[in-house]
């Protein structure tokens, strides 16, 4: 997209770097020799290579199933563990902020007000956790064969959205237990989860092109995790912030709306749509500049992994 | 007039030595960050002032790969050779799309599929079913693609019996045929292979090479091939490249590189070769010499004479079950004489107590051919394998003086009585 530096590149474009190391149609020839790769250095901020991420999403699919397959195999609690977190967590913050502290929760029980929020940030905090880790654990597939490398940090965050639908069905039955109905509002749901992801895959991605260079990074990810697990209200409503604008700020971490939103859509109550916006911005902003970086310094990866 | 496979046009790559072994902050360009930031602030007033921006410093440069030409064309298989970091990994890595060339380009004319190594993306605890299916994809398989090629798959690994047993229960002999397996079936235009039949025995590797044959035969596929066998570079590969030092040097006919390569890799004084202490070796090779008859160092000898290698071998710790071998390879790579210390001397090893020690062979008169021959030695234990090995380190000619022709085929000198009977006094059939 926008050209900063180019050294060596051996054709100039004004306005838009060419995706190069990109199959390229010949005119002419028959069929099998009409499919040509040119590779040469690059420099600067790369455009998305569409077609190939296109071509390859198979591979995406295999490396989801992949992950999920070893965790199975490889535990005799096998699948319960994805469920395991979020329910400690709930029963903890149930014991000590609500029985202990008696923060306010709404109007509806303390577990399934804060299990609400758990569902989204487990998968936020898990999912970039994974994925920042991903690039670095799996080395031999950096350094020995080609794929679009976007896939590794991805397909990592993406088996906590398998693990989101289960907590999805434990929650049902919490709320069996304490009988509340969820709002018709529980359709937009899939959409939140799919912000959600957006909003993991921002942090992740720059983390894990990060992780590459700097081994230092992986140190960050818990500590990130516990700053933005009190910045982002789940255990305590959004409400307690009595000062819109303040609420605002509190916003631009994405995964704050996203959270308060899916409490507003599960159990009906008001939305704060200002906050809401604000964050879906702040993902998607997050998002790209996770997915630029990544490609920008992608081509460094072998070399450093 | 069709469109060679693959165009190589002034490669190189480039690496910072020094930086990549710290683990501090470093950009993407190979600077710390803290040099990044002077750097950036440092251009920006140079700007200001109107001077020109600082040049790259490449003090501690290095250049694995540096102005690499050469075309492949469809249907060829190219075999890459050369020493150990002469380059030939970091070219196929570029080729393959893995690391990035610093200068030059590079254009390929078909789908690639690179094989460096076998393997690769097995997960221990999936089934070999599973596996296949992953190692297909992430090679760049279609789903369709492996199921269609499935059960040739297996036949091929012959690991049938075992398809649901999670690999990490796999001997290395079967994970390694189960990997090939895969990587076999591809059918990319251009096929690039890097060394990945150094490892499994003997069977499996014939199995390997005939595949590859196969598939370069057929549908016209380009095939680049490295690799350290002389015999298989020489079986499968119609033309060479020959790397040095991160240089292409020759490129020709296979044969005609290939002696090339031997010749290169030995020092001038070729009748004794002196190896430099390692003292983290429990044992080694301190040098390996090629004598005559009368004690003296020699490389040229007559095929009437005894040819004496002896070899000094230091022992710093002693090693349980060790075995001394050597082999002498001929100018085409093949290796015509090997030895085992064990051959005559079965209880070898117990008598390799600390310190020096020298072994004396004498290679009988009339057995080898009349060439050149390179001599490689090696030291190893059943236990702990490879101790030391020195390969190539001498050279010696013989020479047939009576005949002078160094031409004569066979790769023993052996000279054999004709046992002749007249069975009958006249011809058969007469004119």
């Amino acid at each position: 997209m926008i050209q900063t530096e180019d050294s060596r590149v051996t054709t100039s474009h004004s306005s838009l770097l060419p995706p190069v190391s990109e199959p390229s149609m010949s005119s002419h020839g028959d069929p099998a020799t009409s499919f040509e790769i040119v590779i040469r250095p690059r420099s600067g901020w790369l455009s998305i290579d569409w077609k190939e991420l296109l071509d390859s999403r198979e591979l995406l699919w295999f490396l989801i199933w992949r992950d999920i397959s070893a965790r199975y195999k490889q535990t005799i609690l096998g699948g319960s563990w994805a469920v395991i977190q979020p329910l400690m967590m709930m029963i903890i913050f149930t014991l000590i902020f609500s029985r202990v502290a008696d923060f306010p929760s709404q109007g509806f029980p303390y577990p399934v007000f804060v299990f609400a929020g758990l569902i989204p940030w487990t998968l936020f905090s898990q999912g970039f956790a994974q994925a920042a880790l991903s690039l670095v654990s799996q080395q031999q597939l950096l350094t020995k064969v080609y794929f679009p490398r976007i896939f590794v940090p991805t397909a990592a965050a993406a088996v906590f959205v398998i693990d989101l639908i289960v907590s999805l069905g434990i929650y049902a039955v919490i709320l069996m237990f304490y009988r509340v109905v969820p709002s018709w509002t529980v359709v937009f749901v899939p959409l939140l989860v799919a912000l959600t992801f957006i909003a993991t895959l921002s942090v992740g991605l720059t983390l894990s092109a990060l992780t590459v260079f700097y081994r230092d990074f992986r140190h960050v990810i818990p500590f990130l995790s516990q700053i933005l697990l009190y910045l982002t209200f789940v255990i305590y409503p959004g409400s307690m912030i009595r000062q819109p604008l303040y609420r605002w700020i509190l916003s631009l971490n994405p995964m704050f709306g996203i959270v308060m939103a899916f409490r507003s859509a599960i159990l009906g109550l008001d939305w704060d749509f200002p906050c809401l916006a604000i964050s879906t911005a702040a993902a998607l902003a997050f998002f790209l500049f996770g997915v630029f970086y990544f490609r920008r310094t992608e081509r460094l990866f072998a070399d450093f992994a | 007039m069709s469109r060679p496979s693959i165009t190589t046009d002034n490669l190189g790559k480039h690496y910072h030595l020094g930086i990549l072994q710290q683990k501090s902050l470093r950009f993407g360009t190979g600077f710390t960050f803290r040099e990044t930031l002077s750097k950036t602030f440092n251009s920006g007033l140079r700007l200001l002032r109107g001077g020109k921006l600082a040049a790259d410093h490449r003090d501690s440069s290095f250049w694995a790969l540096r102005n690499a030409s050469f075309e492949v064309q469809r249907g060829e298989v190219v075999g890459l050779i050369g020493r150990n970091g002469a380059g030939k990994s970091t070219l196929l890595k570029i080729l393959s799309r893995i690391v990035e060339p610093t200068e030059g380009i590079a254009r390929l004319h078909g789908r690639v599929a690179s094989l460096l190594e076998v393997g690769t993306g097995f997960h221990p605890e999936l089934t070999g079913r599973e596996n296949i299916y992953l190692n297909g994809a992430i090679l760049g398989m279609r789903k369709a693609e492996i199921d269609r090629k499935f059960d040739e798959i297996v036949a091929f690994s012959e690991v049938e019996r075992f398809l649901d047993t999670p690999v990490k229960r796999y001997s290395s002999g079967m994970y390694v045929r189960l990997a090939f397996a895969v990587a076999a079936h591809l059918e990319p235009e251009i096929l690039i292979i890097d060394e990945v039949l150094a490892v499994g025995d003997h069977a499996f590797q014939k199995k390997c090479l005939g595949k590859i044959q196969d598939v370069a035969s057929s549908d016209g596929r380009t095939v680049l091939f490295v690799s350290h066998n002389m015999g298989a570079l020489a079986q499968l590969c119609q033309r060479g490249v020959l790397l040095e030092q991160g240089r292409v040097t020759t490129v020709g006919p296979v044969r005609d590189v290939i002696q090339s390569y031997l010749r290169s890799s030995l020092d001038h004084n070729t009748a004794r070769a002196r190896f430099s202490a390692d003292p983290t070796k429990p044992a080694q090779f301190n040098s390996a010499e090629i004598l005559h008859d009368d004690g003296g160092l020699a490389s040229d000898f007559s095929c009437d004479e005894t040819v004496t290698i002896r070899l000094c071998y230091e022992v710093r710790k002693p090693v349980a079950e060790t075995f001394l071998t050597f082999y002498l390879q001929n100018l085409e790579g093949t290796r015509v004489l090997f030895s085992d210390i064990r051959d005559t001397d079965p209880s070898a090893s117990e008598r390799l107590s600390v310190g020096l020690h020298t072994f004396e062979i004498k290679v009988p008169p009339r057995l080898l051919a009349s060439t050149t021959y390179l001599l490689t030695v090696g030291s190893a234990s059943k236990y702990s394998g490879v101790l030391d090995h020195e390969h190539n380190c001498c050279e010696f000619t013989l020479r047939d003086l009576s005949t002078q022709d160094q031409s004569r085929p066979g790769v023993l000198g052996i000279r054999l009585p004709w046992e002749h009977k007249l069975v009958r006094a006249k011809a058969l059939l007469d004119a």
